[in-house]
């Protein structure tokens, strides 16, 4: 259980003799409690994973669909977890979002996988600078994994090409609005309170958790896409709810199509927030500066961790991370590596993350 | 705990002579640098710096266990200060004033009445230490459904407390959001009547572990004195503030 203590202060409760029974619950830091982001680097970036009663909010790339890997990844977890959800999205359908939804790796693939790492790091640990972080993290995460056994994982490796059993989401708990027809968010409202009345929070014991997930908030195929005021209202009642309630809310919007002021409003909103960004395929500038340009998906940005019952911010390391897809299977983010300049300097590591936070401010601004 | 440690925010706000009171401090920030912390300053020093003290709190972005457990771990029990009546929580979470057609005044009408009626209700004697804090000036307006008016109406009602009682009055709101508002009547108005003004901002550098921000205080005095202005990095830690002027943290 000593994983699951993060960065505790003097104050906080003793909670190793109060582990949770259900299963995608974590205790963490000042009476919180986290739910597994479905990628296991992001829950170790926001410490643990999404706190309980926060509302995490995704900016998406308009050239992108980024902000999906997220959301699929986040759903998926909640649903092997039995966690119930509720899915909003501006789609006509809905439902067959869920077919899309990646499962568990299986654990044989999960040896290969331990075993590749452990070959590339034999050979080359001295240039780890050269290599992909991504192998310390793993190889950490895979300890712990293998101590709770392979079904009650607090995280899952989630296999992108392989799509969820549907007896996972054809149960009674998973509930699927279409938000393009309805005219305002009165009945979305609604939808969202009653989900999250099972979930009101007393302080005694934490029963289920919920998760909500909307998909493109603010997207115009919804009607209400020009009212911004009743948009802000909901995501404020909203957060209201989930702050007095045992679930996450996940809401991904385009700020691109707001105005700017409504768009910062949205961000102030956030306990968590995040963004996602496409990269250009053919940079040969970039390419040139990072390495591993060529295996990256997609660039995240952590700009706010959730802060719960605390004053103190959680000041990352980098905020800048590169999604990339590990045998095209597997979600892992990792700090941005600039290439080696003249590769005189011998602590990389801290120095490079640092480094890519100065270019992120040049070349990467979101 | 009579040995106050003076840091640079403490004295920057004035509070070592006291005088909050009959003032108007309007806290600025942003996204990347949060300046709630600012309040949770304040909120302690109001409870400390008199016996009869109280503060009248409208909360719209956090509930009350929030700052219960900050308070509590910088040192000030406010579940215990409710119970002795001299914390008024006012939980306006999930407040919402009704759509377009109905004016919404009637809604702000019926807060700041409650919070009038508190004064009131307050020894005589007493009314002359209130505070009165608002968490978030933006989410006003967003239950006004964007209605600027009702909710310049609201803080003006609230601004003449600090002269008709001697209150203090203690606003955050996020810069950031107005920057590219035409007219931004609220954060204008607002700088223009507060006494007081406390600006965080990240450092220009980006994000450290070591400085989470930079803060400006920012005092307009009464008379020709010229305005004072005190400038500092600041870290956020669980129990206290730690303040520095830029280049002296070693």
């Amino acid at each position: 259980m000593a994983a699951t203590r993060t960065r505790g202060s003097s104050f906080s409760r003793n909670v190793s003799t109060v582990t949770s029974q259900n299963s995608g619950l974590k205790h963490g830091p000042n009476g919180t409690t986290f739910l597994s982001s479905g990628i296991p680097d992001l829950d170790k970036i926001l410490g643990g994973g999404y706190t309980l009663g926060s509302l995490v909010m995704i900016m998406e790339d308009a050239e992108a669909p980024h902000h999906m890997l997220l959301l699929r990844n986040f759903m998926s977890q909640g649903l092997i977890h039995k966690h119930p959800l509720l899915y909003a999205s501006a789609s006509r359908d809905p439902k067959g979002f869920l077919g899309t939804l990646p499962a568990p790796a299986s654990a044989k693939e999960d040896k290969t996988r331990d075993l590749t790492n452990e070959k590339d790091l034999r050979i080359a640990w001295q240039y780890k600078k050269y290599f992909d972080p991504q192998l310390n993290i793993s190889s950490n995460n895979e300890s712990y994994l293998c101590c709770t056994g392979a079904q009650q994982d607090y995280c899952n490796d989630l296999d992108l090409r392989k799509p969820l059993d549907r007896h996972f989401y054809s149960g009674m708990n998973v509930g699927c609005v279409s938000i393009q027809d309805s005219p305002d968010l009165a009945s979305l409202q609604d939808q969202c309170a009653k989900f999250l009345s099972q979930f009101s929070r007393n302080e005694a014991n934490i029963s289920s958790a919920g998760r909500i997930a909307i998909q493109s908030f603010c997207s115009p195929q919804c009607k209400f896409a020009n009212m911004e005021w009743h948009m802000l209202s909901f995501i404020r009642s909203l957060k209201a709810m989930a702050r007095s309630s045992n679930a996450v809310v996940l809401v991904s919007f385009p700020p691109s199509l707001l105005s700017p002021s409504c768009s910062k409003r949205l961000q102030h909103m956030a306990d968590t927030l995040l963004s996602v960004r496409a990269i250009p395929d053919e940079d040969k500038e970039m390419a040139k500066l990072l390495t591993g340009y060529q295996d990256m998906v997609g660039l995240l940005n952590v700009h706010k961790v959730a802060r719960l019952n605390t004053q103190v911010p959680v000041i990352l390391e980098t905020t800048t991370f590169s999604i990339k897809l590990h045998k095209r299977r597997y979600l892992v983010l990792e700090c941005l590596n600039q290439a080696p300049v003249d590769g005189s300097s011998g602590s990389s590591y801290n120095t490079s993350g640092s480094c890519s936070g100065s270019t992120k401010a040049g070349s990467l601004d979101f | 705990m009579e040995h106050k440690e003076l840091n640079l925010l403490n004295e920057a706000l004035g509070f070592h002579n006291n005088n909050l009171y009959g003032r108007f401090v309007l806290v600025e920030d942003t996204v990347d640098t949060t300046a709630a912390f600012v309040l949770h300053q304040i909120l302690k020093h109001s409870f400390s710096s008199h016996p009869s003290s109280s503060v009248i709190f409208l909360a719209l972005s956090h509930p009350f266990s929030h700052y219960d457990r900050i308070l509590r771990k910088i040192g000030c029990n406010l579940a215990a200060q409710r119970d002795n009546k001299r914390f008024f929580f006012i939980d306006m979470l999930m407040l919402q004033f009704p759509d377009e057609g109905k004016p919404n005044d009637v809604g702000f009408a019926a807060v700041f009445e409650k919070i009038e009626s508190v004064i009131k209700a307050l020894p005589q004697d007493n009314t002359k230490f209130v505070t009165i804090m608002i968490d978030d000036i933006s989410f006003l307006q967003v239950a006004a459904n964007g209605s600027s008016n009702d909710v310049l109406d609201f803080l003006h009602y609230c601004y003449t407390l600090t002269s008709e009682y001697g209150c203090a009055f203690v606003a955050l709101d996020h810069k950031d959001i107005y920057l590219n508002e035409e007219k931004p009547a609220i954060i204008s108005e607002m700088e223009y009547l507060a006494d007081i003004l406390v600006k965080a901002e990240p450092l220009a550098t980006g994000l450290a572990k070591d400085v989470h921000g930079q803060l400006m205080v920012l005092h307009k005095q009464h008379g020709i004195s010229p305005v004072k202005i005190h400038n500092f990095h600041f870290k956020i830690k669980e129990n206290s503030i730690e303040c520095f002027y830029p280049g002296t943290k070693i």
